[in-house]
């Protein structure tokens, strides 16, 4: 699970894709998960590293994460050859 | 040919440029002569070639110096050639732009007098290179130069279109022979918008497979040797009901520019083009069309960092511009509407005089 190449996102959440010409605006949380996705991190440690972040349990964290990154397959942000593999 | 720089530095030129029709399917004309107007280089005079006098370029006097009419392609190359003598009688004019499909014809054909009798230079592809790349022959054309293009049956008749939608596969588009595609998702839609778009545009129509993807353009200037001199991808945002782009983005897409310089080179192309390509969600490539003359929206490229009709009066001047290889990705253009408000006089002026 990768994020494709060159994505931008801005301090606002502003995603844009040079390769598709899209864009799209996140909140603080997506924002925050693209980071970590820009940093290389996997599924399992995104999942870590926001438990500690909201009063939610862990399945319902988990949930959320999958959908998050489905659509995130979907609008080809995250790499066609790895979107799968999260 | 050799301009001499005047005392700021810059280099006097005139420029005849047509497709002034800034309306809501644009000719490109308008855009080129802001992208001329944005030079460093030279300190260009616009002359506006027009067709019609509600033509909205025809009163922008802040771009457009002065504008002439002249005839109508289906005139001739006889009667646009007496009027440019009469034009270079009044005016200097260095280097001619035409910016429309239809009158490309003529101009390709008179070029050679153009600069032999009159001096104006221009950079256009051959008639050969100009009728390589016809809708109806793209197909060919892609194979000999390596582009995926969809399999498409030019039809002259209603029985031929017949026979081309029992080989075919639908949905299928119709398309005109110069404008106009349809969607036809079974025999009775394909039938409905061959009457409609022949009954426009007259015959041939093509029948041409349907390829799902997203559309992603190019503007590109050839040297007619081989060299891409310049090319900036762009992706639709927001397009009107007559498919034209209203809005849109640069894109970075090292493929699509890839498919597009070899094609440049591999053409040979001289001059601007535009390449519509479809990318499918396979990220194959498919050029649907290959338009022989900058797009309307070629001022986003001087936008990115490539100033495409300046690089054109280089070489239409004889100079070599350097390849423009670098452009900005995600910078915009966003079409708007306004209204001009002109005295009856200048209308009259065009109208009956044929010049502003």
């Amino acid at each position: 699970m990768k994020i494709s190449q060159n994505i931008a996102i801005s301090e606002n959440g502003f995603l844009f894709n040079p390769a598709t010409g899209d864009s799209f605006s996140t909140n603080d949380t997506g924002k925050e998960i693209v980071r970590l996705l820009q940093e290389g991190k996997n599924q399992a440690q995104i999942l870590d590293a926001m438990e500690g972040l909201f009063a939610t349990d862990r399945a319902s964290l988990e949930k959320d994460l999958a959908d998050f990154l489905y659509m995130l397959g979907n609008y080809r942000i995250l790499d066609a050859n790895t979107a799968q593999s999260r | 040919m050799v301009l001499t720089p005047n005392a700021s530095g810059r280099i006097p030129c005139t420029v005849a440029v047509s497709g002034l029709n800034n309306v809501d399917s644009p000719g490109p004309g308008m855009p080129v002569i802001r992208s001329l107007r944005q030079s460093q280089r030279y300190d260009f005079r616009i002359v506006g070639l027009s067709y019609d006098s509600l033509e909205p370029g025809l009163y922008m006097h802040d771009l457009v110096d002065k504008s002439y009419q002249v005839p109508l392609p289906s005139a001739g190359t006889g009667a646009l050639m007496e009027r440019l003598r009469y034009l270079q009688s009044v005016e200097k004019i260095d280097v001619l732009i035409p910016n429309f499909d239809a009158e490309l014809h003529n101009f390709i054909r008179l070029a050679p007098a153009l600069e032999s009798e009159l001096g104006i230079r221009t950079f256009l592809p051959s008639l050969q290179e100009f009728d390589a790349r016809h809708k109806a022959v793209l197909h060919e054309y892609g194979q000999m130069h390596g582009v995926k293009v969809p399999v498409s049956s030019t039809v002259f008749t209603i029985n031929e279109f017949h026979r081309a939608l029992e080989v075919s596969v639908y949905p299928l588009v119709v398309k005109g022979k110069y404008y106009d595609a349809q969607i036809a998702h079974s025999a009775d839609e394909a039938l409905s918008a061959f009457y409609k778009i022949s009954a426009k545009w007259g015959l041939p129509v093509l029948v041409q497979q349907y390829v799902r993807g997203t559309e992603v353009n190019v503007t590109a200037l050839g040297d007619g040797a081989g060299q891409c001199i310049g090319a900036v991808p762009m992706r639709k945002l927001y397009i009107t009901d007559k498919g034209k782009a209203w809005a849109g983005v640069s894109i970075e897409d090292p493929e699509l520019m890839r498919l597009s310089a070899e094609l440049v080179a591999s053409a040979r192309w001289r001059g601007p083009c535009e390449l519509e390509y479809m990318r499918t969600e396979e990220g194959e490539y498919y050029l649907m069309e290959m338009n022989p003359r900058f797009p309307a929206w070629v001022y986003l490229a001087v936008g990115c960092g490539q100033n495409h009709p300046e690089a054109l009066v280089d070489l239409a001047l004889g100079q070599k511009p350097q390849a423009m290889n670098d452009y900005e990705v995600g910078k915009m253009f966003i079409r708007y509407s306004q209204d001009l408000v002109v005295p009856m006089q200048e209308f009259e002026k065009i109208s009956t005089l044929g010049e502003l």
